[in-house]
């Protein structure tokens, strides 16, 4: 059944959409209540944070838009060394978008969300004219476990691990875009467990940030610019799997710039980066985990290349498409 | 032995030399493998006219900024022709403007998208070089094959020898050639021969790894050193002496050369792919529009792409000019010179 503009009128059927696929899907006591806010408990600090999702296409290999605004809110809140607790979903549904596809994209969420022990607390719906598109905006509430993990805390001599292969997502969403049959999938997934882990091995974690937009080049150049200090990654250890890697080759794209949806940078002081990654890979999300580099003093990002020789690394400029030739 | 290599060029202490990389691709590579740091100051490595978005003509983009802004028009397109200005917009500027513009990853891709809007009239801008033009032949035997009215094509296509003829003719200091690898695929080795022979360069022809790379700069110096004048194949894993026949003939069945534009150098005799008069029911319009045009005031795009300079040595480079806000074309694509040296410097 396709969407039209009385679901979104308030009445019966926005009733119906909330009833039998929100609340179905995101049952919870809270929720249910259906009340003009959530109330919630909280103790001491939150993180709180908010993203939209407006990927095309809406399913893909390895995931959907809902398994992404639910893990990409998770992501934010983990990496700021809180306890994902409560997430809000506010959904613009073209007309024309099919029920089932909405059902589907429900139950992911309710399964991501599950996984990363975070409940749907609130919710919008909206539906407006155009072809079929569906948007996810989600808010997400964590409890600060950890205080003083900063993009601006990194120090020379700590160590940067990074949690698994680069560039899985993007080059599943281009693949399916451009009707390329293979066998990458996107790496979408929650961070919650890989920062438990590193935070109850008592690590002292300087900084985490997600690997989304931008690429691993763009956070690591944040990373150094707001720390003062120069990121050195070492290209030989950088995780890439054979098929991103052919991929890349064949279209002119760059790992480094290229989008993922369930990857994390840690740095960590030196002396802690062995049993740092030990934590990482006991998460089935950080199996693939390497130390990649090193934080030194001045400015920037430069990689020591497979060659030995060294080239700079800067932020992504403008969209990362392929090219003619 | 890519360590004696290393070393060697490293410890160069001869006669400055200067090597033109054509493709852009090389240029990527040279930056991302960090090989200028691994050789001697003395070997300048320098970039060539070998990105097609770099040399076409502003005329070409006001022609597709023109369509797409006409009613039940759409111009399709690969994502780096978005930023290039012509002498009033870029086509992300007809977008904002109300023009439709769709950004696309293979020119097959067009054909789902005529067929699915017949109401829409389809212009695909048709950019690159011999890499790219077999590509273009297959999507025309689509169109044709489904009878499709609505999708033509607006050709801005160059093939790289006569520009390297061009090159060798006018621009004595440059030593030895880093011939384009993917460009060579479908020409072959033996098309560079006559140059060698004529002008007294190396043409050395190389694939994209680093390793490759400095294999080829260093045989390129040893023909230097030896005045010996050659074509190497260092690709021979991909390119032959002959070439890609099929890819060739599939591009000589629906193009033949003309006279070509080149955004910074002017015209080039036959450097061009245009489409035969036959199947003119199918162009949009194309080369009427190829006019030469000034650059923009203070632009060294001209010296970049005939590798007299470096775009460092470009007063613009990084000032004003950036690819947030691109000046010349170099700046525009990422294998475009400017982009790349801004990218990685």
């Amino acid at each position: 059944m396709k969407i039209d503009m009385s679901y979104g009128s308030g009445g019966k059927q926005t009733g119906n959409l909330i009833n039998e696929v929100f609340l179905k899907h995101f049952n919870n006591k809270t929720l249910n209540k259906l009340e003009d806010s959530a109330v919630l408990n909280i103790k001491g600090k939150i993180a709180y944070t908010t993203d939209s999702f407006v990927v095309t296409p809406l399913f893909f290999k390895g995931g959907n838009i809902g398994k992404l605004a639910v893990c990409g809110t998770v992501n934010d809140l983990s990496v700021m060394g809180a306890v994902p607790k409560f997430l809000t979903a506010g959904f613009i549904i073209e007309e024309g978008a099919e029920l089932e596809s909405i059902e589907q994209i429900a139950a992911s969420m309710a399964l991501a969300a599950k996984e990363a022990a975070i409940r749907i607390v609130a919710g919008d719906t909206k539906v407006v004219e155009g072809n079929g598109g569906i948007y996810i905006n989600t808010s997400g509430i964590g409890e600060i476990r950890k205080e003083g993990i900063s993009i601006s805390n990194c120090r020379p001599k700590d160590a940067i691990i990074l949690s698994g292969n680069l560039g899985e997502h993007h080059a599943a969403i281009l693949s399916h875009r451009m009707g390329i049959e293979n066998q990458i999938a996107s790496d979408c997934a929650p961070l919650s467990f890989i920062v438990k882990n590193l935070l109850d091995e008592n690590i002292r974690v300087h900084c985490m940030r997600d690997v989304t937009r931008g690429g691993l080049a763009t956070v690591l150049n944040e990373a150094a610019d707001q720390s003062s200090c120069r990121m050195e990654i070492w290209e030989e250890t950088l995780p890439v799997s054979p098929q991103v890697r052919g991929f890349c080759d064949i279209l002119g794209l760059d790992p480094l710039y290229m989008a993922n949806e369930g990857k994390m940078i840690a740095v960590v002081p030196e002396n802690q980066a062995q049993k740092a990654l030990e934590a990482v890979w006991k998460s089935k999300y950080g199996k693939n985990a390497r130390i990649i580099g090193t934080v030194l003093e001045g400015r920037g990002v430069t990689m020591k290349t497979r060659l030995q020789g060294s080239r700079t690394i800067d932020v992504l400029y403008g969209e990362g498409l392929p090219r003619i030739c | 032995m890519i360590d004696q290599v290393i070393r060697e060029l490293k410890h160069y202490d001869g006669r400055p030399v200067k090597i033109m990389e054509v493709c852009g691709t090389h240029t990527s590579s040279i930056f991302k493998n960090g090989i200028r740091t691994m050789i001697s100051p003395k070997i300048q490595l320098i970039s060539g006219p070998g990105c097609p978005v770099c040399v076409t003509s502003p005329a070409y983009i006001d022609k597709l900024t023109e369509y797409s802004l006409k009613e039940n028009h759409c111009v399709l397109t690969f994502g780096d022709m978005m930023k290039v200005k012509g002498s009033r917009m870029t086509l992300t500027e007809a977008r904002a403007a109300g023009g439709r513009v769709k950004i696309l990853y293979s020119p097959l891709m067009a054909v789902a998208e005529a067929e699915q809007n017949r109401e829409i009239r389809y212009i695909f801008a048709a950019v690159g070089f011999e890499t790219t033009a077999p590509v273009y032949s297959l999507l025309l035997e689509e169109i044709r094959q489904k009878k499709l009215k609505n999708l033509k094509l607006l050709t801005s296509l160059k093939t790289i020898m006569p520009a390297l003829s061009f090159l060798c003719k006018k621009e004595k200091s440059i030593d030895g050639f880093l011939s384009p690898g993917h460009v060579s695929v479908i020409t072959g080795s033996g098309v560079y021969r006559e140059l060698a022979a004529r002008y007294r360069k190396p043409f050395v022809i190389a694939g994209f790894e680093g390793e490759h790379i400095l294999a080829a700069i260093y045989e390129i110096m040893n023909q230097l050193k030896k005045q010996r004048f050659e074509v190497k194949n260092m690709y021979a894993s991909a390119v032959t002496e002959e070439g890609n026949q099929k890819a060739a003939s599939l591009i000589k069945e629906y193009f033949e050369a003309g006279d070509g534009f080149w955004r910074g150098i002017g015209t080039i005799e036959q450097s061009a792919l245009r489409l035969k008069k036959e199947f003119s029911a199918y162009d949009a319009g194309s080369g009427e529009e190829e006019v030469e045009e000034d650059m923009p005031s203070g632009c060294k795009c001209t010296d970049v792409i005939l590798g007299r300079i470096n775009p460092t040595d470009c007063p613009l480079f990084k000032t004003v000019c950036t690819p947030f806000h691109p000046i010349g074309p170099c700046m525009v694509s990422q294998e475009g010179s400017c982009g790349i040296w801004y990218q990685n410097s």
